[in-house]
């Protein structure tokens, strides 16, 4: 007790926080994704905002940025109680998020992109360029910035675009920068000019607000930190009184695996065999076994190379080397049409993208990938589709008024069944799922995991993507952890932990 | 009535209805039945040269060079004749139609493997296409008294009462409407046009499908040249100029949405009748060419707004009581 009140001392007695939430939550239909969430940022400090996906980091961000609105709770500014019902109140009052990828405008030039809705004018009312590029001149280097401002955005890279949506911050004056996962795009030394940038906006006395997976950078940047766990705020505190285990223990700390419909499959002999897969610039090294009967996660932060490992796979990319057995067999597969004859489907992440085809009719969805198998001298026979189309949308239980409708008109759930009716129609050996469940109500995630099981017990092999470690801990018979395009760590149901997971993926050396 | 208004093939049979029976109120003649299929004849072309257009924009891309290609294909179809009358005219139709598929795939490729936006590719070999005319032929004319009689004659013979040109049509739609309908390649036309990123993990070559549909609109351009030349019995530089618009513009109002992946045969082939009624009723209900093409262009822009209109009110389906409907 004592401990906790000089802790709240320490962290509150240098100065006034520029910015502090009380008790802010916010609901969805069906998920409470913040709940009593309280948080002070300072001016002249870092704070790390930790926690899995999911633990409601981004809703958060949103609230603060004017995107959405809490259901509850206050937001006060330098004293004052304030309310951001538009992006453009958040903005006004100083505060300035800047994401993962930059909102920025590629065709104009780093100015315009600086000084876009509050550009200077001349006494005529047109832009002033002069006022414009030297006013930008002078803000970039404020922002460590030595190029010329008139140049295309386009042309940089992105960690120089995180400058250029620094200099505009420092244009409207933020007193607090959000930074979502700043250094995820970032090469090496890009991420090392982003920490010096950092130290420049703490020495202005900024309250920066920093979101990130990677415990190095957290323990290098931060001053303090707040942990989040499904919608809750867990721990806060300075970085010096708190060690890596306990952050991840803070973070993760919870049992998982009860409620997933998960099987005791026999699991056989192998089925896919890769090895020495590798990338000239996204994966290296890449060699595992996957057997019968099997579901082997793979875990990792995002942008370590699992989705680009796994499009490679099946042909959509091509690797520089490695080699893919599948039953025993050496298999070329140079487009996703060979792997899909091979017997390896993937089902994409990004469902809306990559997955349905909206305007096509349900039917048409499902039998796409199997139109050889339903024509008949080379025509389409519509009696066979419909048929293969309701054997397989019925055992994903889909719900549908009839099979003739256009997929855009399902929800996100019954048209993710739509998508992976499709691929079970190929009749595959090997299923790579990537972020089965991402998106979708809890009812169809119940749903898929159930299925993901039956197939499994029925001989199928499954590779789930997945980043929410529950999903990955509660259907996983093997997890492989990949980590900046390399495999971390493997390990087996028995031996499985939360910790283990997230130490190979944020690269944390083990306790000693 | 609400399902009506949703099918765009139906609210355009609607609209020429309606169309027709202004026209009647002012040149009653107009709808006697001989007309009519003297007014399909007229539009046959355009509807051939609609269903390879469609193939096209189904899959996201567009063919400007058609126009081009159909007047590429016709002199070279001319000047076959005209240098060896004996050829037999299905050779000389062949001929065509290779020329034009070839040129169709030049497209195809350009789009395909250098992955340069159609538009830009088929405004070039617009141009080039146009500009091989003038070489080969010098800039002259072939004219009727160059062609041979079968040349001339095949568009016009009659066949159980009809001219070979609007059997062909016939034909092409027939073609075209298995295509679409009952191959895979068909299918994948809508797939590629639907959602490019989704048809690559399913197994669709995306460049190859739309080599494919560049490769039938040539192929349509070239048949189309052949009847053009020996339907007006004259081949120049500039037939057919302009005409790549009329193509797009039967297309956009037969509901093929030009974001791809979207439309049907029936949808081109009403569009392009629509075009055809409008050319042939304004002249003799007195209205000047200058009108007409004021009102086509009006059209233009109603389809649009009712096809996007379409587009949008479908919205989401949340409600459950929505998702059985």
């Amino acid at each position: 007790m004592v401990d906790c009140l000089l802790l709240q001392d320490k962290l509150t007695s240098r100065m006034k926080p520029a910015i502090t939430l009380e008790g802010i939550s916010k609901s969805f239909p069906g998920v409470k994704a913040l709940s009593d969430v309280s948080l002070s940022l300072y001016p002249g400090s870092v704070t790390a905002l930790v926690g899995e996906n999911g633990a409601g980091k981004s809703t958060l961000v949103k609230i603060l940025t004017g995107i959405y609105q809490p259901d509850g709770g206050t937001i006060h500014v330098a004293d004052q109680e304030v309310r951001f019902p538009t992006a453009l109140a958040a903005a006004r009052a100083g505060v300035t998020a800047i994401h993962q990828e930059t909102v920025l405008f590629d065709d104009l030039s780093v100015a315009e992109n600086i000084f876009l809705g509050h550009t200077p004018r001349n006494r005529f009312g047109f832009i002033d360029w002069k006022r414009l590029n030297a006013d930008a001149r002078a803000l970039l280097s404020r922002a460590g910035a030595d190029f010329d401002p008139t140049i295309r955005l386009r042309d940089l890279g992105i960690a120089k675009k995180h400058l250029v949506a620094i200099a505009r911050a420092l244009s409207i004056d933020a007193q607090v920068v959000i930074m979502d996962e700043p250094t995820a795009a970032l090469s090496h030394k890009e991420i090392h000019e982003l920490y010096a940038l950092v130290e420049r906006l703490k020495a202005e006395g900024k309250a920066i607000l920093f979101i990130s997976h990677k415990f190095d950078e957290i323990f290098r940047i931060a001053d303090r930190y707040t942990v989040f766990r499904d919608g809750t705020m867990v721990g806060e505190g300075l970085i010096a009184d708190v060690s890596q285990d306990a952050l991840v223990r803070l973070m993760v700390g919870r049992a998982v695996g009860s409620v997933y419909p998960k099987k005791e499959v026999a699991i056989g002999a192998p089925v896919l065999t890769v090895s020495g897969y590798r990338h000239p610039t996204e994966f290296e090294d890449v060699n595992f076994e996957l057997r019968r009967g099997e579901i082997l996660g793979f875990y990792g932060l995002v942008g370590a190379g699992r989705s680009e490992f796994m499009q490679s796979l099946i042909g959509v990319t091509r690797p520089s080397a490695g080699a893919v057995r599948l039953d025993g067999q050496v298999l070329v597969i140079r487009s996703p049409a060979e792997a899909i004859r091979s017997g390896i489907v993937y089902v994409p992440e990004e469902r809306g993208r990559q997955g349905a085809i909206i305007g096509l009719p349900i039917f048409q969805n499902v039998t796409l990938p199997s139109l050889s198998r339903t024509s008949r001298s080379g025509f389409l026979q519509l009696a066979n589709e419909f048929a293969l189309a309701r054997e397989y949308t019925s055992r994903l239980d889909l719900r549908a008024a009839s099979l003739d409708q256009d997929v855009g008109t399902l929800s996100g759930g019954n048209q993710q069944k739509v998508v992976i009716a499709k691929w079970l129609a190929t009749k595959p050996k090997v299923i790579i799922l990537d972020e089965p469940t991402k998106g979708i109500d809890i009812g169809s995630k119940a749903a898929v995991h159930a299925f993901m099981s039956e197939l499994a017990a029925q001989g199928l092999s499954v590779i789930m993507v997945s980043s929410e470690i529950p999903e990955i801990m509660g259907m996983s018979d093997r997890v492989i952890v990949m980590r900046e395009g390399r495999i971390a760590g493997r390990f087996d149901r028995a031996e499985l932990t939360a910790e283990k997971l997230v130490r190979a993926a944020a690269g944390i050396q083990e306790a000693a | 009535m609400s399902k009506f208004l949703k099918n765009r093939e139906l609210l355009l049979v609607g609209a020429i209805a309606v169309l027709l029976a202004l026209i009647t109120w002012r040149f009653p003649p107009f709808v006697a039945p001989a007309n009519l299929a003297r007014v399909y004849n007229d539009t046959s072309i355009l509807i051939i040269l609609a269903l390879g257009q469609m193939a096209v924009i189904l899959t996201r891309c567009i063919d400007l060079s058609m126009a081009a290609n159909l007047a590429l294909s016709g002199m070279v179809a001319a000047m076959l004749n005209a240098a060896y009358p004996g050829l037999p005219i299905p050779i000389v139709i062949l001929s065509a139609i290779a020329l034009g598929t070839l040129l169709g795939m030049i497209n195809g490729a350009l789009v395909w493997k250098l992955d340069i936006p159609p538009i830009v590719v088929t405004l070039g070999t617009l141009t080039i296409y146009r500009g091989l005319i003038f070489l080969l032929s010098d800039g002259k004319w072939i004219n009727a008294h160059q062609m041979s009689d079968a040349f001339k004659a095949l568009p016009r013979d009659a066949l159980l009462g009809f001219p070979v040109l609007s059997w062909l049509s016939l034909l092409m739609i027939a073609l075209v409407f298995l295509l679409m309908s009952r191959t895979a390649l068909g299918r994948a036309f809508y797939a590629v046009g639907g959602n490019p990123h989704a048809a690559v993990y399913t197994g669709i070559d995306v460049g190859r499908t739309r080599f494919a549909a560049y490769c039938l609109s040539g192929a349509l351009a070239g048949l189309s040249g052949y009847l053009w030349v020996s339907r007006y019995a004259v081949a120049y530089v500039d037939i057919a100029a302009g005409f790549e618009l009329d193509i797009i513009a039967a297309c956009v109002i037969g509901g093929i949405s030009i974001a791809g992946g979207i439309g049907t045969v029936a949808g081109a082939v009403l569009g392009a009748l629509f075009l055809g009624v409008i050319k042939n009723a304004l002249p003799v209900i007195n209205i000047s060419p200058f009108a007409q093409m004021a009102i086509s262009g009006t059209v233009i822009i109603i389809a649009v707004a009712v096809n996007a209109r379409a587009e949008r009110r479908k919205g989401r389906v949340i409600l459950r009581k929505a998702e059985a409907v």
